[in-house]
């Protein structure tokens, strides 16, 4: 089955590298991964799509979070998420055919962003299934090139938090230091 | 007062309690070198290669429970480590490693010694650092520590560049520390929904009529040997341990099955195989204690406790899973349960006829030759089971596991992840570092001594005095029993003896003390001969019988009651 997973990551130096590595070392196959800023100069967001039955995308998540540089994991398919990627495409377009191309791009309310004698370079914006139907219809006509982003992804109502990098609020601090050890490590 | 990275550097392991620092020097590490000059609580052991250096670290780390620290240069120094890293990550270790890099600015462009250390590092720590600037270094060192000790253990590496190290700030010690992505179970009181996942547990082994508890090396990093004692003796509960859960509980204790596995006893692995209900106590469930996967313990209920949410259901499915530190699990476990004796007393007789049936066997005395289980064995009852026994990999390695009589948690001490050979010597050099009052064995075979036989020249310089036996077979045993038993007796890349050099005359030429013996009348006095010696290390070489094999056995891929043993 096809997962989304949502990871906050600390955006700095390496990150990609251990999350990347994660997968080669573990044997398990992404399908995609989009990654960017937050909201939080200082958190990145990666967007996974993984396709595995339960067990293996519960070991995913577990390692993930074992990361150091992992702030949250979270398996977010079976919540009501916005989900879209985004696609340049370059289709080969004569006269003849330039015609049917640009129906196609109306139907599906994508963009010619570059016109060429022999080609038109469109971009489109969609969930998985509406860039893959689009990409179908195109086939047949020729494509040059495709750059696809891979899916990023929200959930509607509820955001994954970010926590401060100092940590949590600090509590009365007047208290007398107690001897346990702290919650925080 | 502004400090340079090197000196914040050597003020932060100071600060971390460290004692002994493992490595060796080279151009881009000097600065800090430098600094370490100047330090009067850092011992700094120079070893002769940095894998040796990162096995002392980690035999420190196993016997003290202290996380074990190595300095070492840049590129093929940094290098040199990543089998000791990748030993001590597999069997959770805590060890720091702090590398040297070429300076920042360089980084990347092939420059003089430079590896990508972190990437290469990266499958085979917890987690590593590149220090990019003067300012982080205290908090990452912090940080360092914190991740190597708490939660799984494991190790950590810090790549240092150079230029960071000569930079200058102002040196500000962090009190606390705080990974917001980092989130380790700690020794606290577990959660109210743990504790709900500890009372379901505790009422399945109420119910159970044939449990069995697995304990491992979480138990041992956890100190947790006096609640696993606890556990057993107010329940009647049969134990069994894997090899890193030696010592954990007294081998000599009748609830005790002694090891289970590969080479474990029949009694333990058909009391896996025959239970109704296993207890996991951090261990994670490897191949070698399995066997084959869908065949074990098949009519078993699951529980498992682990620090690791990862390691449960990794393997096995687990129907009864607690995530936490053992020790503080079974503080709330052990008042929840009770004598089981009565409701089990026929699984214990079952159990109990199998011991009878099946017992231990040594290997048959001929002649006067030298049987290595039998100086185990020996090993054992001179030093009344207290010593601290650190072995190399192989069938010394299985025969130390099997004979010596484990009592005491942090006496055993081996590769069992990784299986890496050349770990003991070193590992049993920082193991008596750590514990100076205790007797340290290294049981080695001599093909594994040979891989790292140079620390000789550390051990002899420090006077460290450890004991080793090296069980001179002739051969990589281990291989060799397996072609023998399973490739038809084709001894493909072992059919020639080893050519081994005269131990005895290598360690002398160290200026070792050493002995060799051949007959078996002689193991008792040259025990005692090299218990005598304190003066640097004391190298027992012991020609033995070339052809004797480690049983029980259960062939890989086989199910766990499906052992082969010596008519
Ligand atoms: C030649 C050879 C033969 C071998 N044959 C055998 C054999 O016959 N039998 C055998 O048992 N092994 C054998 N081994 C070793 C084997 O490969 C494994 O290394 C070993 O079984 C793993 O032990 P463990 O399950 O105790 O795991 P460990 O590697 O010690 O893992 C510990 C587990 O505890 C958890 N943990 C750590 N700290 C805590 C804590 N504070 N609280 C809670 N949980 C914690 C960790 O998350 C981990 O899951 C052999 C090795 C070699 C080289
Ligand atoms: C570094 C390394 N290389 C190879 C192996 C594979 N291997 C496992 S046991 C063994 C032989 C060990 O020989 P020795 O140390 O003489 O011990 P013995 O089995 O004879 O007791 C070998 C080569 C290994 N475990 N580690």
């Amino acid at each position: 089955m096809k997962h989304t997973i949502s990871v906050l990551v600390e955006n700095h130096f390496g990150v990609l590298a251990h999350v990347a590595g994660l997968f080669s070392a573990r044997g398990f196959n992404i399908d995609s991964l989009a990654v960017g800023e937050t909201q939080d100069p200082s958190v990145s967001r990666m967007t996974i799509i993984v396709h595995g039955d339960d067990q293996v995308v519960e070991q995913i998540i577990k390692q993930l979070d074992k990361l150091v540089d992992v702030i949250k994991v979270e398996d977010i398919t079976q919540d009501d998420i916005i989900e879209r990627e985004l696609v340049l495409i370059k289709v080969k377009a004569s006269a003849e055919t330039r015609g049917d191309v640009m129906q196609i791009v109306n139907t599906f309310r994508a963009k010619i962003v570059d016109v060429n004698p022999q080609s038109l370079s469109i971009e489109a914006t969609g969930g998985e299934s509406k860039v893959d139907a689009m990409l179908e219809l195109l086939r047949p006509l020729g494509l040059i090139e495709v750059v696809r982003t891979g899916l990023i992804a929200m959930a509607r109502r509820k955001q994954l938090e970010v926590p401060s990098k100092e940590g949590p609020a600090k509590k009365k601090s007047s208290r007398a230091p107690s001897t346990k050890k702290k919650g925080t490590v | 007062m502004k400090l340079t990275g090197a000196q914040i550097m050597i003020k932060c392991l100071e600060n971390e309690g460290v004692e002994y620092l493992f490595g060796i020097p080279g151009g881009v590490i000097l600065p800090t070198f430098d600094a370490l000059y100047d330090s009067k609580k850092l011992k700094f052991i120079l070893v002769r290669h940095e894998q040796g250096g990162t096995h002392m670290a980690d035999g420190y780390a196993r016997a003290t429970g202290r996380p074990g620290v190595c300095m070492v240069t840049s590129g093929p120094g940094a290098t040199n480590t990543v089998t000791g890293l990748a030993t001590a990550f597999m069997d959770s270790i805590p060890l720091v490693c702090v590398a040297g890099q070429v300076v920042t600015q360089a980084i990347g462009s092939d420059a003089f010694q430079e590896a990508d250390v972190t990437g290469i590092t990266r499958s085979v720590t917890k987690h590593n650092f590149l220090v990019k600037d003067v300012r982080d270094l205290a908090r990452t060192v912090r940080e360092a520590f914190c991740i190597a000790t708490t939660g799984r253990p494991g190790p950590v590496v810090i790549d240092f560049p150079v230029d960071v190290s000569r930079a200058e700030t102002e040196f500000v010690w962090p009190k606390n520390v705080y990974i917001r992505g980092y989130h380790p179970k700690l020794h606290l009181r577990p959660s109210a929904a743990t504790k709900k996942q500890i009372q379901e547990a505790a009422q399945a082994i109420m119910e159970s009529k044939r449990p069995c508890l697995y304990v491992g090396g979480g138990a041992i990093a956890s100190d947790a040997h006096k609640e696993v004692f606890e556990l057993v003796n107010k329940t009647g509960i049969p134990i069994t341990t894997t090899v890193l859960g030696l010592g954990i509980f007294p081998e000599d204790h009748p609830s005790s099955l002694r090891m289970l596995g590969m080479h474990g006893t029949h009694y333990a692995n058909y009391s896996v195989q025959g239970s109704d209900l296993l207890i996991a106590v951090g261990a994670r469930f490897d191949d070698r204690v399995t066997g084959k996967i869908d065949k074990f313990a098949p009519q078993a209920k699951i529980v498992h406790i682990d620090i690791d949410p990862a390691s449960i259901s990794k393997v096995v499915k687990v129907h009864y899973p607690i995530v936490g530190d053992i020790r503080a699990v079974l503080r709330v476990l052990n008042p929840l349960v009770r004598d089981l004796r009565p409701q089990i007393a026929p699984w214990l007789e079952q159990i109990a006829e199998w011991k009878k049936k099946y017992p231990m066997k040594h290997n048959k005395q001929v002649g006067t030759e030298i049987h290595p289980d039998d100086v185990i064995e020996k090993i054992g009852e001179i030093t009344e089971h207290k010593a601290v026994v650190v072995t190399g990999v192989g069938q010394h390695q299985m025969w130390t596991a099997q004979w010596y009589g484990f009592r005491k948690p942090r006496t055993m001490i081996t590769s069992g992840g990784l299986g890496t050979m050349g770990f003991g010597f070193p590992a049993a050099i920082g193991a008596k570092l750590g514990c100076p009052d205790k007797t340290v064995f290294c049981i080695d075979g001599d093909g594994s001594f040979q891989m790292t036989i140079t620390e000789l020249a550390t051990a002899v310089y420090f006077k460290v005095p450890v004991k080793v036996v090296i069980m001179d077979n002739g051969h990589h045993g281990m291989v060799r029993q397996w072609q023998q038993l399973f490739y038809r007796g084709r001894y493909s890349g072992s059919q020639t003896f080893m050519i081994n050099p005269n131990f005895s005359k290598v360690a002398e030429a160290y200026g070792a003390y050493a002995i060799t013996i051949s007959k078996q009348d002689e193991v008792i006095p040259a025990l005692k001969k090299i218990l005598a010696y304190n003066n640097g290390p004391a190298i027992l070489h012991c020609r033995v019988a070339r052809e004797d094999n480690v049983f029980p056995m259960v062939p890989a891929g086989h199910a766990l009651d499906q052992v082969m043993d010596m008519a």
